[in-house]
């Protein structure tokens, strides 16, 4: 079904028109990209919009907790081997935000759509895509998020009777409780390190027991599948048993696990895995994260990490003592207002490192790491934190809102 | 308190530790040793019983499902119940709070009974979720200082005669009753909706535990200057609210 084969109605063209004139009235008048705008006035024009975009290209849909920005850029750069693709590769993932990228790319074959994880299920019945991948499920936002649990059951409610291939990661026990309602699921061993949303069986509220890599309610039976895509070290291992190298710019385990999934949806549209991770080596930093700055003569590599599963990945990826650590956190509306969940952090893991701490809520992260027994120093700006730190790299580890100012601040 | 050793029992991580509750059981660690005193830190998963020789047990808040399940279990097993007639000091924070008290309303929508530990009983309310931050005056009878926190809770507790507030509210909601109370103590027994964690945000609270579990007077002191500069800004920004 390649090629736009069947014209937009006169309606979803107006539609869309509106919404492209609306994202640029947004962008003059400085409002950021003006995808999201833009999709709002085009989707209350055509409700159907999306469905209708959507229609001549095969979808795959992306969610997670984390990883979803750039497993759909990995998955975008495998699948151009075979035709044009269109994707919301700046991040703005609810219905608007999706219907504005799609917008854009009416010469596309493929649509590559990263889906906040509470629109999953609409968006899946709107654009019945060809492929769904689904990374990992934990805790974010407690203040404002659904509860995890609640998540993934509306994830296994949304997707039982899709036709697309669920690309699931075996390792996340809240995945596969979502994912297995579906028809067709690819399992994949992509590993999660995070361990603490899943320790009460999703299916019957037993003890999980988890010995080694693998996983089993020791009550009801239910159990991690056998994976047929496996992360292994620095290969992915294919259905066949083949092993290929990955090779990335991206850093740490959980990009390996990205690549591994992104290889997985590539073959289900007929993109062998060589050719997929060749290309994926293509992506560089994903809208800023994992990019290195050279600012007041020193390194900076800044990495973003939202939740504690995302810290706990980051912590494993960065170069080890003597080189100082940055953090920044911010609690304000986008990042969720409770920093408690500083507390699920172990941030022991740090210790060795000189740490420097900045951020709205550099207090919390003071208090937190006062408590963890380490030495760090609590500064007002960045500026002053990184001319505290001697010239060489920097990991600079940011939330969400902190992240963005960093970004700003080193005109990155 | 045996020998210069306390037992400190976390109780359930595996239901119980969803909003960064465990902060709790690091700052009392942290403070005890600073004290000079040997921790035995016990994390309980809900698949083992509960110890019954504990000084101090701190209880977390989780969802609405774990909550059943840790209520379920904590009755069957019985060993806090035997821990609190020992004389046990026992922390609890939200849903744990609730477990605690009589009974309250779980994730199905029916009445699930507590422990018994402390006269409260729990309902869900019928407005918003109360989210966000809180001050409130601890009962001067405890010597503490305000008591500041991060709320996130749809549940209502109703103190009974046996029951003393913790704590009355002079921002945010506390127990949700409308008569500005927040929280519940009785002699051994202390619960409470104040996340942040609560401990974080009022080391105080965690010396009161030590003192209580040790059967002192007063602790030696500690440099409590991050604690102290993280109250008075959460204070301040709970009185001015965003």
């Amino acid at each position: 079904m390649a090629g736009n084969s069947e014209p937009l109605s006169p309606r979803a063209k107006l539609a869309v028109t509106a919404g492209k004139a609306a994202a640029a009235v947004s962008r003059a008048a400085g409002r950021g990209s003006g995808s999201v705008i833009g999709g709002r006035v085009a989707l209350k024009l055509d409700p159907d919009l999306l469905g209708r975009l959507a229609h001549h290209l095969d979808v795959v849909l992306v969610s997670a907790t984390n990883g979803k920005t750039t497993t759909t850029r990995l998955i975008a750069e495998a699948l151009r081997a075979s035709g044009p693709v269109v994707s919301n590769a700046l991040g703005a993932n609810m219905p608007a935000g999706i219907t504005s990228a799609l917008a854009g790319g009416s010469d596309a074959k493929f649509g590559v759509i990263e889906v906040d994880e509470k629109y999953l299920a609409g968006v899946a019945r709107d654009v019945t895509p060809k492929a769904i991948a689904l990374l990992n499920l934990s805790r974010d936002q407690l203040d404002r998020a659904a509860e995890t649990r609640m998540l993934a059951e509306k994830w296994r409610e949304g997707l039982s009777g899709t036709k697309a291939v669920v690309v699931a990661n075996a390792d996340d026990p809240l995945v596969v409780w979502a994912a297995s309602s579906s028809q067709n699921v690819v399992w994949v061993a992509a590993g999660q390190e995070w361990k603490d949303d899943a320790w009460s069986c999703p299916a019957c509220g037993g003890v999980m027991q988890r010995p080694g890599d693998d996983w089993f309610c020791g009550e009801c039976g239910f159990r991690r599948p056998a994976p047929s895509w496996v992360l292994h070290g620095d290969h992915v291992l294919d259905p066949h048993g083949s092993a290929w190298p990955i090779h990335l710019q991206l850093p740490g385990r959980a990009n390996k696990a990205n690549a591994t999934s992104s290889a997985a949806v590539a073959a289900v549209f007929g993109v062998p895995p060589q050719v997929a991770l060749e290309r994926m080596y293509q992506v560089q930093a994903v809208a800023g994260r994992y990019d290195t700055v050279t600012w007041l003569e020193r390194e900076l590599r800044l990495l973003l990490a939202k939740n504690p599963a995302g810290w706990l990945e980051t912590f494993s990826l960065i170069d080890p003592p003597p080189t100082p650590v940055i953090l920044s956190v911010n609690a304000r509306g986008a990042d969720g207002t409770d920093t408690s969940w500083l507390w699920d952090v172990d941030y022991t893991r740090l210790a060795g490192h000189p740490i420097f701490v900045i951020g709205d809520r550099r207090l919390d992260l003071a208090v937190r790491l006062e408590v963890a027994g380490l030495d760090f120093r609590v500064c007002d700006t960045l500026d002053e934190a990184v001319r505290q730190a001697p010239p060489g790299r920097i990991e600079l580890i940011a939330n969400y809102t902190a992240f963005q100012d960093v970004r700003r601040r080193v005109g990155n | 308190m045996s020998d210069n050793s306390l037992r400190l029992v976390w109780v359930y991580p595996d239901l119980l530790s969803t909003y960064g509750d465990q902060g709790n059981a690091l700052v009392v660690e942290r403070r005890a040793r600073q004290r000079g005193l040997d921790v035995q830190r016990v994390d309980v998963r809900s698949d083992q019983p509960i110890p019954t020789s504990g000084d101090i047990y701190l209880i977390g808040g989780g969802e609405d499902r774990p909550q059943r399940l840790a209520a379920e279990r904590l009755r069957r097993d019985g060993g806090l119940n035997r821990a609190a007639e020992n004389g046990a000091i026992i922390f609890s924070v939200c849903a744990g709070y609730q477990i605690l008290g009589h009974e309250f309303i779980n994730d199905l929508g029916e009445r699930e009974p507590g422990l018994g530990l402390i006269d409260v009983i729990s309902t869900r309310g019928e407005g918003d979720r109360c989210v966000g931050d809180v001050l409130a005056d601890i009962d001067p009878r405890l010597g503490l200082p305000q008591l500041t926190g991060f709320e996130n809770h749809q549940g209502v507790t109703h103190l009974g005669p046996t029951a003393r507030p913790f704590a009355r509210t002079v921002f945010g909601n506390g127990n949700g009753t409308g008569d500005g109370t927040e929280g519940a103590y009785n002699d051994t027994v202390f619960g409470t909706y104040m996340h942040g964690p609560v401990m974080a945000r009022n080391p105080q609270i965690a010396d009161l535990l030590l003192k209580l579990a040790l059967d002192v007077n007063a602790l030696p002191p500690t440099d409590d200057r991050w604690y102290e500069a993280l109250r008075a800004e959460r204070i301040a920004a709970a009185s001015q609210p965003a």
